[in-house]
């Protein structure tokens, strides 16, 4: 089934000084805070955050509910929000791909793909022999899963006790961590300018489509960051 | 009200979860050394940078609520304490929480 060592290996990932926990328990804080404002009760909220598990997809979940937006449109509001996991999955998959290992295990496991988890498997996932990153990879999305929780369980019930300016205070944290990580991240020169054409194109691309903007930012600045890496390499 | 909190939350997971698993099915033919792979890769990186910058710049919910600029200091406030703290996550990430809630409220 799952390899035990390497699953609490992935668990632990979370536990080490550079670890996302604490950025990912601030933001379900406020997460929580906000479907306790939206009306959920706690099993709701708790609910949200297990089977969504993405950020911005609840955030834009919840601005639609405000407004009365139909199911179609929170779907594909949703969807738009959230067809980066798309490349992020597919460039992430075959670096865990192994014949001995059960397809079911990906498929279960692909719903752990989200920024937090799927940087700290890019950063460690060469520290792991290939046959066991699919049960390391469970780990990590298990843990993260597992702190999110916890922070929408803490904002839901302590959303009362919290002002305005530590509500934004918490909301900026997550933006500020992801950043610090895909600074971190860039090593090498396509990933160092996809990084830094998406942080150009995305809020100038916004203007003009505010749907589209993170998919065509994506699409155009990685496109371009590939070409020019392979034109270097060669 | 709490049937339809239920179905949006339903239909917002069957979103997400869309896009997860047409990624995990679509992957499986494409090797980690092939130029489909690097040029995700790159994808990837490219939208998670937008996404960010879009967050910052134009944000959605709470955040809403606090200057383009107040939230441009914080930023980069914290790569500056990223950067001199050998590129430690935690602190930038604590730092920024902090340096907001006090900015927004005397600012």
């Amino acid at each position: 089934m799952i390899n035990k060592n390497f699953f609490f290996k992935g668990y632990r990932s979370i536990f080490t000084h550079d670890s996302p926990a604490i950025a990912l328990t601030c933001c379900f804080i406020a997460i929580g805070a906000l479907f306790k404002n939206l009306g959920f009760n706690i099993q709701e909220s708790i609910f949200s955050t297990v089977l969504t598990y993405a950020l911005p997809g609840s955030l834009v979940m919840a601005e639609s509910m405000l407004i009365g937006a139909s199911l179609l449109n929170i779907f594909l509001a949703v969807w738009f929000v959230n067809a980066r996991l798309y490349p992020m999955a597919v460039s992430l998959f075959p670096l865990m791909m192994h014949k001995s290992q059960p397809k079911w295990k990906y498929y279960f496991s692909c719903h752990f793909i989200a920024v937090s988890a799927w940087l700290i498997m890019k950063s460690n996932y060469k520290k792991i022999p290939k046959e066991y990153r699919i049960d390391y990879w469970i780990g990590i999305g298990t843990a993260t899963v597992s702190v999110s929780v916890i922070g929408t369980f803490i904002g839901f019930y302590f959303s009362e006790f919290m002002n305005k300016d530590m509500m934004i205070g918490l909301a900026i944290l997550n933006p500020v961590y992801f950043l610090c990580m895909m600074v971190g991240a860039s090593k090498t020169i396509q990933v160092t300018l996809s990084v830094l054409l998406g942080i150009i194109l995305g809020p100038i691309i916004y203007l003009f489509s505010t749907e589209w903007s993170i998919l065509l930012a994506g699409v155009i600045g990685g496109t371009i960051a590939y070409l020019v890496g392979e034109y270097n390499v060669s | 009200m709490s049937a339809n909190i239920v179905y949006a939350i339903l239909v917002t997971s069957l979103a997400t979860f869309l896009s997860r698993f047409l990624g995990a099915l679509t992957s499986q033919g494409i090797k980690e050394t092939s130029k489909l792979f690097k040029w995700f890769n790159c994808l990837a990186y490219a939208t998670l940078a937008a996404l960010i910058a879009r967050t910052i710049i134009f944000p959605a919910g709470v955040l809403t609520e606090s200057s383009y600029y107040s939230r441009s200091i914080v930023v980069f406030l914290s790569l500056f304490v990223f950067f001199i703290s050998k590129k430690n996550f935690v602190y930038p990430t604590i730092f920024s929480a902090i340096c907001m809630a006090i900015i927004n409220n005397y600012i």
